[in-house]
């Protein structure tokens, strides 16, 4: 039994110590190796500190788990106010005894050097803090400062390995944080020493735009996801996005969404598209997309569900005025609370924030449809694959949440129609194409179903025409070989009419011609008639006539014959 | 196991200085160790020596055993062991290490100009 015992321990492998922080306990599995040190390092301004505290205030009050705080840079006043904007309490905590802070400062000016010395000093503080709390965390905010306080640089590397050797004999789980150097992780080489578990923050500029990423380079004894994760610092705190560890395994629904539009349900089989998948509205300026997506959005509302409208290009206001001239009353949902408007212009910040921003809001508003208009504009913060990618992100994750999502995308002027700008056309499960047609001096809109995939859908183009009912769809006119719209179609509607009238009237026409001939010949039939049955009558007469006159021959005969008494 | 002595000798000095009131400089000077180490020892040692030949009757030496009391390494920023500090006169210096420098611990007593 204990054998069995000690055997499922080794099994067990390592230990984690879960950070709470959203989603770095999901890139790595649980969290830190226990009772080990963690290297966090990333150039300034990257997040470490924040990491380090989050992984300490997160351990108290979630796991329970008391921590200590050793800043080289910060005292415990500034570390204090600066993650107060986060809504950690540091202050509560220390008084509640769960939480240590020790500012270690050394200035190089005051100090001078003669022979051989330890960083005894630096152990006895960690130590007495440790103990006198219990604590199962320590952060070492950036240690390098020491570097440059002590001058003896073989000294101070012989403290620290002893240092991170130490802090594991006390079983205490540590994060050391480290600048990031020019050909190390870190400026002085710290990887060296603290080899369990090294993550690495990256705070970049694309297209003058900031980003934030994670990545965990090494962890000993352990599986992690090894590639560049989006990160966040929100009100919350740090918030690490596993998206790109999704997988094509959401589950699909047979439900249907209406669009918003009778006609185009028509269009859809009858029903619309299926609840939780992708669809993108594409098409040139002005065709109408927006109130498309509008459409949707407000027929989600009306059932009592929940809408998120990211827009990159329209304020909330301009929507919800634009929107109300075709019909759709928007801001009547947006104060019952059923949809939230975000609306940012792309470079607000970078393609990962923004992936990021639209997840917590997704997590926090439970919306069950999402609209975004456009996404084109995003491609002004990165290139067509980093949007690509962004938007594969996007659309697994809403997908695995079973949203749907409507995505309008600009074709601009000289490109192909059938090709989305940013590329994301094999992504979307249904797409809705419109287009301005320009004929005889006037522009008109016309809407056609290229894919949808999983259901049977329409072959058809209909004109589009938006109205301050709302928007509409009719057929197109497609007599006589050509396919017309707008006031074309009208006059050629108008046309097929006249058209249509002059030859009933035609008809009719000739139609009374042949009955006033039908009745001619029955008249005629009458006189025939007539005629005959006179002649039949003075035929009959005359035989009549006939029969008489042969009995008054014979009875004259018999008179005779009497007379002559003939024998 | 000179180093036992130490509290009591510290104690002396203390009551010397007292009773030279009169003297313009006071030496305040505290010395930082863990534990009796030979490092300790030997700084001590050397500190001694040092103080007795410049700054003789001015000066006390106060002793702080962080192992005995870990709670005062904050106050003076103690992270090398040992420690010398120059509480008084005015500005504080640390001098870190053995002591065994003679001449670098008079220039970080600002007994000798910087060369």
């Amino acid at each position: 039994m204990a054998l069995q015992k000690r055997k499922d321990h080794i099994l067990s492998g390592l230990k984690k110590c879960p950070t709470g922080i959203k989603g770095l306990d999901e890139i790595t599995e649980g969290g830190l190796p226990r009772g080990r040190p963690t290297l966090i390092c990333g150039s300034a301004g990257c997040g470490k500190t924040l990491l380090a505290m989050e992984f300490v205030t997160r351990g108290i009050t979630e796991f329970n788990e008391p921590g200590v705080f050793m800043a080289f840079e910060e005292n415990a006043e500034e570390l204090a106010v600066n993650v107060a904007s986060l809504g950690m309490d540091v202050k509560e905590l220390i008084r509640q005894k769960k939480l240590a802070i020790d500012y270690v400062h050394i200035e190089r000016s005051e100090i001078e050097e003669t022979g051989e010395y330890d960083l005894e000093g630096l152990f006895v503080r960690l130590g007495n803090m440790i103990d006198s709390i219990g604590a199962k965390r320590v952060v070492l905010d950036t240690i390098e400062a020491l570097f440059a306080g002590l001058p003896n640089e073989a000294i101070l590397r012989a403290e620290l390995r002893r240092l991170f050797r130490w802090l594991k004999t006390k079983g205490v789980t540590a994060i050391i944080t480290g600048e990031q150097g020019d050909k190390h992780l870190t400026r002085h080489g710290l990887e060296e020493y603290v080899s369990d578990c090294v993550i690495f923050l990256d705070h970049r500029l694309i297209n003058q735009v900031a980003t934030r990423r994670l990545r965990v380079i090494k962890y000993r004894g352990s599986k992690h996801g090894t590639n560049e994760y989006p990160a966040l610092i929100d009100e919350t705190g740090l918030l690490v996005l596993p998206i790109s560890s999704l997988g094509l395994t959401y589950p699909v629904s047979a439900a249907r969404v209406s669009t918003g539009i009778p006609r185009l349900d028509t269009m859809f089989g009858g029903k619309g598209y299926f609840r939780g998948t992708s669809v993108l509205v594409s098409g040139t300026a002005g065709s109408g997309k927006t109130s498309v997506v509008a459409a949707f959005a407000d027929s989600i509302c009306r059932k009592g569900e929940k809408c998120l409208y990211l827009s990159f290009e329209e304020s909330p206001d301009q929507i919800i005025r634009n929107m109300g001239s075709i019909g759709f009353d928007l801001g009547k949902w947006v104060k019952k609370g059923l949809m939230k408007f975000r609306s940012v212009r792309p470079t607000m910040f970078g393609l990962e924030t923004h992936l990021v921003s639209i997840h917590k809001l997704v997590e926090d508003f439970h919306p069950t449809g999402v609209v975004v208009d456009p996404v084109t504009n995003l491609s002004s913060i990165g290139d067509t694959d980093e949007v690509k990618v962004m938007m594969m992100r996007i659309v697994d994750f809403l997908k695995n949440k079973q949203v749907t999502s409507v995505f309008t995308s600009l074709t601009s002027g000289g490109s192909a129609f059938d090709q989305s700008e940013v590329g994301i056309s094999s992504l979307m499960d249904t797409w809705i194409l419109l287009r301005n047609i320009e004929t005889d001096g006037e522009r008109n809109r016309l809407l056609y179903i290229l894919k949808s995939r999983g259901m049977a859908h329409s072959n058809q183009v209909r004109e589009f025409i938006l109205s301050d009912k709302g928007i509409a769809l009719r057929d197109v006119y497609i007599g006589s070989g050509t396919v017309l719209t707008g006031s074309a179609r009208m006059t050629q509607e108008a046309k097929d009419r006249s058209q249509e009238l002059s030859g009933n009237q035609a008809a009719e026409h000739r139609q009374l011609e042949l009955r006033q001939q039908h009745l001619a010949i029955d008249a005629q039939i009458a006189v025939l008639k007539a005629q005959s049955e006179g002649i039949h009558k003075e035929m009959k007469q005359l035989s009549a006539n006939g029969h008489q006159k042969n009995k008054m021959i014979h009875q004259q005969k018999d008179d005779i014959s009497r007379i002559r008494k003939a024998d | 196991m000179t180093f036992l002595g130490f509290e009591k000798r510290t104690k002396e000095w203390k009551f010397k200085m007292k009773t030279e009131k009169s003297s313009k400089k006071q030496w305040e000077l505290r010395l930082y160790v863990a534990g009796q180490t030979d490092r300790a020892v030997t700084a001590f040692a050397n500190l001694k020596k040092i103080c007795e030949e410049h700054l003789a009757g001015k000066y006390s030496i106060e002793i702080i055993d962080l192992l005995k009391n870990p709670k005062l390494a904050r106050g003076d920023q103690i992270v090398a062991i040992p420690t010398l500090v120059r509480k008084l006169p005015e500005p504080v210096r640390k001098i870190i290490g053995d002591l065994s420098n003679t001449q670098r611990v008079l220039v970080g007593l600002d007994l000798r100009e910087r060369t």
